[in-house]
């Protein structure tokens, strides 16, 4: 039996890439460039941490961590032989909704590359062995984020503004004692439901011509049939009403780590790019925009504090974050209220929406230069539904943003008197 | 190719020397360009056209080796107050002025340089120039700046201890070197930093920010030609300084191994083990690249964007026997290219529940077999793969080409970084014996752990 090779789109300008969906479902997405004799590959699986059943939080990153450690043809050692022979270094990562396989490889290597990445996305063999080490080392990677302030800081505050539960406020490699107790056949169900060729997308970026890696990615996945996984339901998340802290001590270390947030909306919401404006304006333009002035330009009291937004499939975080010495945390803390205050009963200024859309604008060639860099955006194109002239759309879709867009934005996202706020380090509530 | 010829560059028709280099295989094919103005300043051109974009870089041969004691950090320092505006820059625009071209902007210091970039579109090339001739020239070290930047560095340097792996890595340098000047972190310590007032930081910005200290590297969407005349306009008029001395401090020869533990509240053991190896310019360093590959795996060579992408290191000696084994959780060496000999280390994770002495003991005993018995010739093939791999995978953008050029013509010259794939693939499993038989004698070894203490110890 030979896989029908899919049809195909692409646009005319801009990155241009060709997509085709081939007849399982699972979708192809290429882009020829020639910066470099390589190609970067990205498998990714819309089969994140929200898949993990609500007794085994935590499945998914083990999973991730054991699924390249053998395949139904393949020995971990002779895995390690195909890759390490080529210099790749495979990168699995796992979002909330994604399980990805990335790899940067020579381009004479395009294709069995592709194919061994295809075998371990399709079938594992998650032998027991390579289970029980990377158990060991997962268990390992969870002390040492109890360690760590900032990581201590974000995942509290996660747990804060998505509650019960929740897929989002959940740690992502779960708890120790349900890591400990996962057996391989836990991961072979979670594997088989939630694994299709539906809810794969297959990017492929450089020197390959992209017909050459259609009909490769064709060959390798064509054939792969499976029923579409039950949906995994995910709730709307309501924001924080009222104003929340909490201390984490952690009185070993020397700087406090600040975490203070709410949440959003999600990406589909029609006023994500004013959204996005107002957070470059907030913490990122120029080493931390306002927050970057005030904290660490004026006052001079952290080496970092800046602000992210991560719209989602439903209502994503905006997080403000900073690391300060613990005499400092009060007065951090008060002056990010002072900004978010400002911001609120101000406004932005003109300039600085000028400022901050010629910089997300003009950034895009710098941010589109390298195959992994494509890659990363194609996916997200793909996963958001966006469309294939993303690239040369979004110029236009700031353009349109107005001043009274990216305030409304604000006042609807960062009112301080419904912040959420966690301190973790060498301070303790007074 | 390579040609050595004078050329007239601007109006000014300054006499410079003119060098042009052209290096071979996985990237390393592009013709470069590199200008000596009369002033001192080497200007290195590299014309790449598969992006809009244009990276500039300013390096001056300036680090924390550089410094004397009670002045530790001031490197840093000086990088920072170099980004609070200058005589033409209002402060509150030096950190917007790229942004508005979409740009981006950072700078480092690390123990043998100092560097500073923007990367954006090709039109803010002139911007670009404009930006690292004040910077070399025209900072304004403001006595207010200089207070609130040195809690800014404090917060930076407490960011750190933060981790206690990048504790032990200070602590274990600081026992590998007695004499040398490498013994000290670049971010200083803490007495200094609270110490050191602003007429220090200034008269090192002046004593080390001179043009004949100093590179330009231009990489992007531009013309060489064009590029010579712009470096000519903006920093031709810069009068060179006096030669800068160096600190000529050699690390006496090891004699014993030294050893120490760090003791703190924590949850997770990790050790490293650290050898004194060659520099860059080092015929050695190279068949102790490979060593390296083989025992954890290739890195590359660009510190700029070689920690974005973990080593391909699955089949490495050390990861199959600590990781595979499940004595650790990781596994990583570092060989860094310094100017003069530094360390080759080796980092380890413990696992939960390993004890410290096997842990230890495997990693030595896996040194002391390469020691005694060198690698294989298919080690070596597998070795060299990686290696001209990672060279090819970080030399991706123009701002990682730009850092590559500028790096190596600071602590080595161009001609090593041109000939970086020949060197590779001339080491012979004989050579990378010697270097094991070399590196790996306990004299030579530096041993330090962080052995963390139960979270309610008093």
């Amino acid at each position: 039996m030979t896989p029908s090779i899919p049809s195909a789109t692409r646009p005319e300008k801009g990155l241009a890439p060709l997509r085709a969906a081939l007849e399982n479902g699972a979708v192809f997405l290429g882009k020829q460039t020639h910066t470099t004799p390589a190609v970067t590959i990205s498998l990714a699986m819309r089969a994140g941490s929200m898949c993990d059943p609500r007794d085994a939080v935590g499945a998914t990153w083990l999973l991730s961590r054991v699924i390249d450690r053998g395949t139904a043809t393949r020995s971990a050692r002779d895995i390690a032989d195909e890759l390490d022979n080529r210099g790749i270094s495979l990168t699995i990562m796992v979002t909330r909704h994604i399980m990805s396989l990335v790899c940067t490889c020579l381009a004479d290597d395009f294709e069995p590359v592709f194919s061994l990445l295809g075998e371990m996305l399709m079938e594992p063999s998650l032998p027991d062995d390579e289970i029980a080490t990377r158990k060991g080392e997962v268990v390992t990677a969870i002390r040492q984020d109890e360690d760590n302030p900032a990581v201590r800081a974000t995942e509290a505050l996660m747990a804060l503004l998505y509650p019960h539960g929740h897929p989002y406020g959940r740690r992502t490699k779960g708890a120790i004692e349900v890591v400990e107790r996962l057996s391989r056949e836990r991961l072979v169900r979670l594997h088989a439901e939630g694994f299709a060729p539906g809810e794969l997308t297959a990017v492929v970026v450089g020197d390959v011509e992209v017909e050459r890696a259609r009909e490769i990615a064709g060959r390798v996945f064509g054939l792969w049939r499976k029923s579409p996984p039950a949906p995994v339901p995910l709730a709307s998340q309501p924001p924080v009403t009222a104003r929340q802290r909490l201390v984490i001590p952690m009185m070993n270390k020397a700087q406090a780590d600040i975490a203070y947030g709410f949440t959003t909306i999600r990406r589909a919401d029609p006023t994500y790019e004013a959204l996005r404006l107002m957070n470059h304006v907030l913490g990122q333009y120029a080493l931390g925009g306002r927050l970057g002035a005030s904290i660490r330009e004026r006052q001079g009291m952290a080496y970092y504090v800046s602000s992210s937004v991560d719209p989602n499939v439903v209502e994503g975080p905006l997080l403000i974050r900073a690391g300060v010495s613990p005499a400092n945390v009060d007065r951090a803390v008060a002056s990010i209220d002072q900004e978010l205050t400002r911001l609120l009963q101000d406004g932005i200024s003109a300039k600085e929406l000028d400022d901050s859309r010629r910089y997300l604008i003009g950034a895009m060639p710098r941010a589109l230069e390298t195959n992994a860099a494509i890659a990363t955006f194609l996916q997200s194109a793909e996963f958001f539904g966006l469309g294939l002239d993303y690239d040369v759309r979004m110029p236009d879709l700031l353009r349109a943003v107005t001043l009274d867009d990216v305030n409304e934005a604000a006042r609807r996202a960062v009112n301080p008197e419904r912040a959420t706020i966690v301190i973790a380090g060498p301070y303790e509530e007074t | 190719m390579r040609e050595r010829a004078r050329v007239g560059v601007g109006s000014r028709e300054a006499m410079i020397d003119d060098a042009r280099t052209s290096a071979g295989g996985n990237g390393y094919g592009r013709a470069v360009r590199q200008v000596t103005l009369e002033n001192g300043l080497t200007v290195i051109v590299q014309e790449e056209h598969t992006a809009p974009l244009a990276s500039v870089w300013c390096w001056y041969k300036v680090g924390s080796k550089d410094e004397r004691p009670g002045l530790t950090g001031v490197s840093h320092w000086v990088e920072h107050m170099n980004f609070k505006g200058t005589t033409n820059i209002p402060r509150d625009q030096v950190k917007g002025i790229i942004e508005q071209f979409g740009g981006s902007w950072n700078g480092y210091t690390f123990i043998d340089q100092t560097t500073y970039l923007e990367t954006a579109t090709r039109d803010a090339l002139d911007r670009m120039l404009f930006i690292e001739s004040e910077r070399m020239t025209s900072c304004l070290y403001h006595p207010d700046d200089c207070e609130s930047e040195r809690t800014v560095i404090i917060s930076e340097l407490q960011g750190g201890e933060n981790d206690p792996d990048q504790l032990l890595d200070q602590e274990l340098t600081a026992t590998a070197f007695k004499a040398h000047p490498y013994r000290h972190p670049t971010i200083g310590w803490i007495s200094d930093l609270e110490s050191m007032s602003r007429d220090d930081l200034y008269g090192y910005y002046r004593r080390y920010y001179v043009p004949n200290n100093a590179t330009l590297v231009v990489v992007g969407d531009v013309d060489t030609d064009e590029v010579l005349r712009r470096a000519e306009h903006y920093f031709g008029s810069i009068p060179a300084g006096q030669a800068v001395r160096r600190p000529h401090t050699i690390e006496p020869e090891q004699t014993g191994e030294r050893r120490l533990t760090i003791r703190r509240r924590g949850t997770t053991a990790y050790l490293k083990v650290g050898y004194h190896a060659p520099s860059v310019s080092d015929h050695d360093f190279f068949p102790v690249l490979i060593l390296d590959a083989v025992l954890t795996g290739a890195k590359g060579l660009n510190l700029w964007s070689s920690f974005r992408l973990p080593p391909p290191q699955r089949s490495a000696r050390l990861f199959h026997s600590l990781v595979e084994r499940g004595l650790a959780s990781s596994v990583s060496g570092s060989l860094l290219p310094t100017e003069q000999p530094f360390l080759y280390t080796v980092s380890v994770t413990a696992t939960e529940g390993t004890a410290h002495a096997s842990a230890e003991s495997v990693l030595i005993e896996e040194l002391d077999r390469v020691r005694r018995e060198g690698i294989t010739e298919a080690e070596l093939a597998r070795a060299k793969a990686q290696l001209r791999a990672r060279l090819v995978f970080e030399s991706d953008s123009v701002t990682n080409i730009a850092h590559q050029l500028g790096y190596f013509e600071t602590v080595a010259t161009l001609g090593v970084y041109a000939s970086l794939p020949t060197r590779i693939a001339a080491v012979s499993v004989d050579e990378v014996s010697t270097a094991a038989r070399t590196l790996f004698r306990d004299t030579n070894r530096t041993v330090g752990w962080f052995d963390p203490m139960p979270m309610d110890a008093a």
